[in-house]
């Protein structure tokens, strides 16, 4: 861990304008950052603490929706009986991810903010595009059991570790910044996370001195939710495959499906056209398989993922079988 | 004494109050839950105290170029920087003899340490840390097992190889065979506490506040790599935050740290981070078997073949001796085992709880449910018709061996006859479910141990040796034997472990720690109540012990009445003897496990576990429950998560850290349970007891094993079993 300057923003405002000093990070739970730079994966010079700002309420929206402050903590949006009754993929989706003592420390965006898992990445003498840029890939040829089978670049492989991520994904949410210039704006949860590209160490949307300020959730879309997490252990472990799912059924018809998968690309994955298929489709292994064809074309294992390939489409089965059972 | 005899009868069998065996609460609980057991790192030696952090290499094989440290030695804080070219020389010696740091420029493994960088504060030193710029001449390393089978050899030990009766023409002969490759992976022991030292130096005589499982051991290892007389090294380690074999041996931190204090004239401190653990210190070699069963037409086996290969620093004697428990487990009349250990450039393989049994009875054990089902038998059956009448290798009886009623006990209160024996057949919602059984075994040796022990004037009894507790319940079984053996309640006994100044102890290890130790105790304490019925004038043979008094030949006498102003003390001493050749010494058990296997997914879960165990007289049945329950929870583990990933471009372990790194969490353990049956074993020590650390996770990965092929159809002989290997055999959905 390098030295570094703390301080307290005294405002929205000020901390948007602070962060865009080169070397500046906001932090809020610090469950990821800190482990970042005790390693020097990160080296910030400059930390603006936010938790005082009064980010953390929920609030109800005119539309019917929620409003999730940006330090809101993962337990606590958990256990919020709005989000409980009328989010359930959120929920649960929050609960799947972490222990439980993170889950009391780390935020609403700090959770959006989080960087891969990839093992190279957190290991400064390894090669790593994303840490590094140009220093080449090392997971592509290596150990890459936890990696992307979509969406990823022939710069990297890693993927996005959020579990709640893929419940907003699936749930539509918006998510709300405030800039340094004064400005707000609202990005589609879809827009957020870029894919690597030829730019790997570019994950988010976000400009310099733009801040998180909520997550804004519209009225739940109707039917069951899920959220399945495979994993290979039974609790804190990051998804080796997830997924997020709001599925409408009538009379062993789906009405309407939207799912979204986790530990497959460097964001939440979520296909329209495979939605689409299920739309007024009998509830069948056939037409799971078909809307899995959808997701899955172009998946590309790198030898120690290929197994995500099939376990996607097999998990994607399960939840939408469970989803239309009567 | 030496353990030359059987026990017979003896003061312990007669205890009045009979503290020894009751389920008494850790008489250390209290001061590890309220934050007063000060473990090494919270030791603290004043502000003078310097800390220090390892910097590793960063490559597997090759050599230092050069060491730029100018910009470390500038950075704020910095007071030393330690690499080869300014670290002094010391002696030599493979990994129990010494422990020499920063000797030359090679790199010998990855994460060997370089540079010792040491400053005011942790965050100075590890700040700096990263300034030290290190290049390197990289030479081609050899890391992985498999790829370097060819040059595996045997070890350099006598025991490395058996064989009894011709195994090639008995195997040929046997009408029903068996021949697999199960392979076990790299395994880390991934205690709680990291490695952990205070260094500090009074003229000449060192100080090592240190976590460590064999103080005396680790006393000599400083004491040869420092070049110091014995005498001059003091190692204090009163409370250990778990070891597992990690800390059998003195690390690097205990060096760095001593070494430096000495340059800097002032204590300095050190811990290894978690990602540091993996690479600079031990771990368990992976493993590659190949077994060979060979039965007649009813199951009984006329030849076992066990041949292990496991690899480690060229530099290093020891081997995982998978094999070792199939000399001794079931009967056969050929047999042949063989250890074979191929060079690598890799950190330093040693032992990791039940070094040996642990990946050899994962092994072995699938190999017996296989050869079950060729033979159409059941498991526990195939096990009964192959119980052995004395060792069938060194054709000596058995100390005491209740394998058998183990199996039964287990099977009975498991609900073994509910099994069903064809694979695939239980459904209980998404989840596949099977049963599985494994045998378990560990060797019960017996080290050198000596303990004092006074009762003053205040009835209280001050136990004094250089034993170590890792967590294991060291303090409170020696507190039991004391309180016995003097007849006094247990808040009277006050036990001081954990420093060389104290009598030589065996330490924890290899499932030694309790017997030893405790049977030096119960020489000390049988000789200080020889002193104390003389002080009487009574027959010590005739004298009872209770509640503080002494009682014999119609007269009672409170002991404090005996001892003087100045108290009584005596020295107690028990030797390994004559006892571990004339029989075949091991703690057995059963494992049982049911497991369900998600029908989608392929995730395994344990559904509940029974491990049923016989190991001589049990001293404390909570804390020796505890021990078996860590064991199983080892053992599930070993079967579903740990391994660690060697990358072979980087002679490096790529899951460096407890994220990634996976051991059971409390949600992989559902209901458990262990139980011991009644035995006691006057073989192996006055005690006789018999070793417990260990004996939990031997078999335990195999139960799981089993049971995952009796759900799924599955047989995966590739440790650790992961839902990846599983896919393939899942129904389709429909």
């Amino acid at each position: 861990m390098k030295a570094f300057t703390y301080e307290r923003a005294a405002s929205i405002a000020q901390a948007a304008s602070a962060s865009a000093v080169p070397g500046a990070r906001i932090i809020a739970g610090g469950t990821n950052l800190l482990d970042l730079m005790k390693l020097q994966v990160e080296t910030p010079t400059r930390l603006i603490d936010i938790n005082r700002l009064a980010l953390d309420v929920i609030e109800d929206t005119p539309e019917g929706g929620l409003r999730i402050g940006a330090t809101v903590r993962n337990s606590d949006l958990a256990a919020d009986p709005r989000v409980r009754r009328r989010y359930g993929v959120l929920s649960r989706a929050l609960l799947a991810g972490a222990s439980a003592q993170l889950r009391n420390k780390a935020t609403t965006g700090g959770n959006l903010l989080q960087r891969t898992r990839c093992y190279y990445f957190y290991d400064v003498t390894k090669p790593c595009n994303k840490r590094s840029p140009g220093s080449g890939c090392a997971a592509m040829e290596g150990f890459n059991r936890i990696h992307a089978v979509l969406g990823a670049s022939s710069q990297c492989i890693a993927t996005n570790p959020s579990d709640m991520a893929v419940a907003f994904r699936v749930l539509d949410a918006n998510v709300e910044t405030a800039g340094a210039d004064g400005r707000s704006r609202s990005i589609p949860i879809a827009e957020f996370h870029r894919l690597p590209g030829a730019t790997p160490s570019v994950e988010t949307d976000l400009r310099a001195g733009e801040m998180i300020t909520a997550v804004t959730l519209p009225p739940p879309p109707p039917g069951v939710q899920i959220y399945r997490k495979v994993r290979d252990r039974a609790s804190y472990a990051f998804a080796l495959v997830s997924v997020a799912a709001v599925v409408d059924t009538s009379g062993g018809r789906i009405r309407s499906a939207r799912f979204a998968f986790g530990g497959l690309a460097p964001k939440p994955w979520r296909i329209g056209t495979s939605e689409e298929v299920l739309a007024n489709a009998a509830a069948s292994a056939s037409s799971f398989n078909a809307a899995a064809n959808i997701v899955l074309r172009g998946a590309r294992g790198y030898g120690g993922n290929d197994f995500k390939i099939p376990l996607a489409r097999r998990t994607l089965s399960a939840v939408l079988a469970q989803a239309t059972r009567a | 004494m030496e353990m030359d005899t059987p026990a017979g009868r003896n003061a312990l069998d007669a205890a009045a109050r009979g503290w020894v065996g009751k389920p008494l609460d850790r008489v250390d609980g209290r001061p590890k839950v309220t934050g007063r057991a000060i473990y090494a790192y919270e030791t603290m030696q004043g502000p003078a105290t310097a800390y220090g952090y390892v910097v590793e290499a960063s490559i597997g094989k090759g050599s230092i170029v050069s060491i730029d440290a100018q910009a470390a030695e500038r950075a704020p804080g910095v007071v030393l920087v330690l690499t080869h070219l300014n670290a002094p020389a010391q002696g030599q010696g493979n990994h129990h003899e010494a422990h020499p740091v920063l000797t030359g420029p090679e790199v010998a493994y990855y994460g060997q340490p370089v540079a010792f960088v040491v400053a005011e504060t942790f965050e100075e030193a590890r700040a700096a840390a990263y300034l030290v710029r290190v290049r390197y001449d990289r030479a081609p390393g050899r890391y992985a097992l498999r790829a370097n089978l060819d040059r595996a050899r045997a070890p350099r030990v006598a025991s490395a190889d058996s064989a009894v009766g011709d195994f090639d023409a008995g195997y040929a002969a046997s009408p029903v065979r068996l021949d697999e490759i199960y392979t076990t992976p790299l395994q880390s022991h991934a205690m709680m506490e990291p490695h952990a030292t205070l260094a500090s130096w009074d003229g000449d005589q060192l100080t090592l506040h240190t976590s460590n499982q064999m103080l005396n051991q680790g006393r000599q290892a400083v004491a040869r790599t420092l070049q110091v007389p014995v005498e001059k090294v003091r190692l204090v380690s009163p409370y250990i935050g778990g070891g597992f074999g990690a800390k059998l041996w003195v690390n690097a931190d205990a060096i760095l740290a001593a070494i430096a204090a000495r340059q800097l004239s002032r204590p300095v401190k050190t811990a290894l981070t978690r990602q540091q653990v993996f690479h600079v210190t031990t771990h368990r070699s992976d493993t590659i078997q190949r077994i060979r069963l060979g039965a007649d037409q009813e199951g009984r086996l006329q030849a076992i073949g066990h041949d292990s290969y496991s690899g480690n620093l060229p530099s290093e004697p020891t081997f995982e001796a998978a094999a070792m428990q199939t000399r001794t487990l079931y009967a056969g009349a050929n047999r042949l085992t063989r250890h074979r250990v191929a060079p690598l450039d890799i950190p330093v393989a040693s032992s990791m709880r039940a070094p040996g049994e642990a990946v050899g009875l994962l092994a072995l054990e699938i190999a017996m449910d296989e050869l079950a089902e060729k033979l159409d038998l059941d498991p526990i059956e195939l096990r009964l018709r192959n119980e052995p009448r004395e060792d069938p290798e060194r054709h000596v009886p058995y100390s005491s061996r209740h394998l058998v009623a183990c199996l039964q006990e287990g099977s009975r209160r498991f609900g073994w006859a509910a099994r069903s024996p064809r694979p695939g057949q239980v459904r209980d919602g998404r989840q596949l479910v099977g049963m599985g059984v494994a045998a378990a075994t560990r060797g019960n040796p017996l080290e050198l141990s000596r303990a004092s022990v006074r009762l003053g004037p205040d009835g209280v009894a001050t136990v004094r040796m250089a034993m170590t507790d890792i967590g294991t319940g060291t303090y409170t079984i020696l507190t039991q034997i004391a309180a016995d053996m003097l007849g006094l309640s247990p808040d009277h006994v006050r036990m001081e472990i954990g420093d060389t100044a104290f009598p030589q102890a065996s330490g924890s290890g290899g499932s030694f720690g309790a017997a030893s130790s405790g049977s030096a105790l119960f020489d000390a304490c049988d000789r200080l109540r020889a002193k104390l019925a003389a002080a009487a004038g009574v027959d010590p043979g005739a004298a009872r012990f209770a509640d503080g008094r002494l009682e014999a030949g119609g007269q009672s006498r409170a002991l404090v009445d005996l001892v003087g102003a100045s108290g009584v003390e005596a020295d107690g001493e028990i030797r390994p003897g004559e006892t571990l050749k004339a029989f075949s010494q091991q703690s057995y058990g059963a494992h049982f496990a049911e497991v369900g296997v998600d029908v989608d997914t392929g995730e395994v879960r344990l559904r509940r576990m029974l491990g049923v165990f016989t190991a001589g007289r049990i001293l404390n049945a909570k804390t020796a429950r505890s021990q078996a329950i860590g064991g199983m929870v080892f053992g599930i583990g070993a079967a579903l998560e740990e391994g660690l990933t060697l990358d072979p471009r980087f002679g490096f372990y790529v899951n460096h850290d407890l994220a990634e790194y996976h051991v059971p969490v409390h949600a992989d353990v559902p209901e458990i349970d262990a139980i011991f049956l009644p035995e006691l074993d006057d073989a192996a020590n006055p005690l006789k007891s018999k070793g417990i650390g260990e004996l939990g996770i031997c078999g335990a990965g195999a139960a799981l094993a089993n049971a995952i092929y009796n759900a799924c159809g599955a047989r995966i002989r590739d440790y650790p079993i992961t839902l990846d290997k599983l896919l393939g055999a899942l129904p389709t959905q429909s």
